[in-house]
């Protein structure tokens, strides 16, 4: 059964204006988040991603459609009630929004405070969780003591504070550099790896997705344009918006304007094949060619690696005979995806 | 010169006066102006509790009071502080003016404090599992709370500055003390001796505010 279960759900505010038309921030999204999920968002600012995710804790009440975490309804359940899902259920921001008033201790002892735990029992699941990320000698510190990546570790100990089944990032590793992104995601995966948290990312950076997801959602206007395995859409995006994710990302495949300089500098055809992991290898395809007696160049291409699957485009110059040609590419393309620069 | 030192005990007198309406005054309109400087910020549109209701009422409240000239405030309230505390004029009926003005004025302050805590802190405690009153009593408050001194120390400043005025009307403290020993008596000396104990004491209050301010803010 899936952790989050999202059905038809819309989030409108009202317009901005007298007169104005409301905002649709979430458009009739449906979407499964299984237990053990790293479910990655994806989309343009103003997608309604951090929207979506607040709906998925009720900070935000959907305006329609329905939302189950772990099997309960919450739209129409009570605040009360929803205050203790929310302990179940921990969030990590982009400006990390520690409180500034406490120490890195004090922050993390929060949310047990407010789940009722003694003082007793908290002591030893601070040091507990500090230990976890590596910041036991910061506890007496305060968050401007700290930099960004440390913030966003207590950030992290903190939201994980009361053990939750489902940890929530909006945009957690945006506002740091791309070393201390890195050992942030490295810290989620553990986090799901050890204590099996389901996580729902959220971000406008494919790398991140590329690096920690297992599943992605990409949103556009409101809506779910397209999701699955990250590694079909990172392989074969199918939506044009994903495309131009994807094509921030991976290496390879030559934007139009690249294909008129290769095509400039190289005589022949100018030929993409697209491998997937269990296609044809590449060797195949190579033999292929030779054995058709065609002469061919690699002349641009790449191979990514997706969650230790293998995916990549390599771009050929093929001189020889029409004939020959075809018959080769026609052979390959039965088994891998062949493109022909017109 | 020497008409100073013949006033000598009650100059000081006048100075402990001084000093006991203002620390009440801090006190009881300290501590309405937080509770209502809270509510205008908990229950604005889109806060922790919002209520259009309250807000509005309070709103106009406030602002009804707050631009009213002090000395003729005093003049106003006079007939209630002889309903609520049995006596119109002296320093007790004073403290009864004083608190209500300056309850008004800190609710202000508190406000405007309360409303710089940054949304995205809330909205972790939210996502927390916190409830609203939780929250102001753990988050807003604490996050606020460098400036809160800094703008309760300001107050305090401007209640010595009132309590000088409601020697005018009736009070005691060094405001009377100078008006009466000696402007009317046409000893300027006294009135400069007078303002000198206030300077000193408003430094003094000033110097401890931003200390404190400093130790909680740790810069």
């Amino acid at each position: 059964m899936a952790l989050v279960a999202l059905k038809n759900v819309t989030k409108t505010y009202p317009a901005p204006e007298k007169g104005g038309r409301e905002v649709v921030a979430v458009d009739d999204v449906t979407l499964d988040i299984e237990p053990g999920d790293v479910y990655g968002i994806i989309g343009y600012s103003g997608a309604g991603k951090s929207t979506l995710v607040r709906l998925v804790n009720a900070l935000e009440p959907a305006s329609s459609g329905s939302i189950e975490f772990d099997g309960r309804e919450l739209t129409g359940l009570p605040e009360r009630e929803l205050r203790k899902i929310r302990l179940g259920i921990g969030m990590i921001f982009q400006q990390f929004n520690l409180f500034s008033s406490k120490t890195v201790a004090g922050n993390i002892a929060y949310p047990l405070k407010v789940a009722g735990w003694s003082k007793a029992e908290i002591a030893p699941r601070v040091a507990e969780l500090l230990e976890f990320v590596g910041l036991s000698d910061k506890a007496k510190s305060y968050p401007e003591q700290l930099s960004g990546g440390q913030k966003q570790r207590v950030g992290i100990a903190r939201a994980l504070a009361t053990s939750p089944r489902l940890l929530l990032a909006d945009e957690a590793t945006s506002a740091l550099d791309p070393e201390t992104t890195q050992e942030v995601l490295e810290l989620l995966k553990r986090v799901n790896r050890e204590f099996g948290v389901t996580i729902v990312v959220i971000t406008h950076e494919m790398d991140v997705i590329q690096s920690i997801a297992t599943k992605v959602a990409v949103m556009d206007g409101g809506r779910v344009i397209e999701n699955g395995d990250v590694f079909d859409v990172f392989s074969t995006p199918k939506n044009s918006s994903s495309q131009r994710f994807v094509a921030t990302v991976v290496k390879g495949l030559p934007s139009p304007a690249e294909l008129a300089v290769l095509r400039e500098r190289h005589e022949g055809r100018i030929v993409t094949i697209s491998f997937r992991d269990g296609d044809a290898s590449q060797a195949q395809v190579f033999l292929e060619l030779a054995r058709a007696g065609l002469d061919f160049e690699l002349v641009y291409g790449g191979i990514n690696d997706i969650q230790g699957r293998a995916f990549g485009h390599l771009t050929l110059a093929i001189r020889g005979e029409d004939a020959a040609t075809d018959a080769a590419l026609a052979s390959i393309a039965a088994r891998v995806e062949v493109t022909e620069a017109a | 010169m020497d008409r100073l030192f013949e006033l000598g005990s009650e100059f000081w007198v006048a100075a402990y006066e001084t000093f006991y309406m203002v620390a009440l005054t801090l006190l009881v309109g300290g501590a309405i102006g937080l509770v209502l400087g809270v509510l205008l910020y908990s229950t604005r549109p889109g806060s922790l509790l919002p209520n259009r209701a309250v807000f509005n009422v309070l709103n106009v409240v406030i602002n009804f009071f707050r631009p009213i000239p002090f000395i003729i405030f005093l003049a106003a309230v006079q007939p209630f502080a002889r309903y609520v505390i049995g006596i119109g004029i002296g320093n007790d009926a004073m403290i009864f003016s004083l608190s209500i003005a300056a309850s008004f004025a800190i609710s202000r302050i508190v406000e405007q404090n309360l409303i710089t805590v940054s949304p995205g802190t809330i909205e972790a405690a939210r996502a927390m599992g916190a409830g609203p009153v939780r929250i102001l009593r753990t988050v807003v408050i604490p996050e606020a709370l460098g400036p809160l001194i800094l703008g309760y120390t300001f107050i305090v400043v401007a209640i010595v500055d009132m309590t000088a005025m409601a020697g005018f009307i009736g009070g005691g403290g060094l405001g009377n003390f100078a008006l009466v020993y000696g402007y009317r008596q046409f000893e300027p000396a006294i009135t400069w001796a007078a303002l000198l104990v206030i300077v000193v004491f408003v430094q003094g209050l000033q110097f401890f505010g931003n200390w404190l301010a400093r130790k909680v803010l740790r810069r």
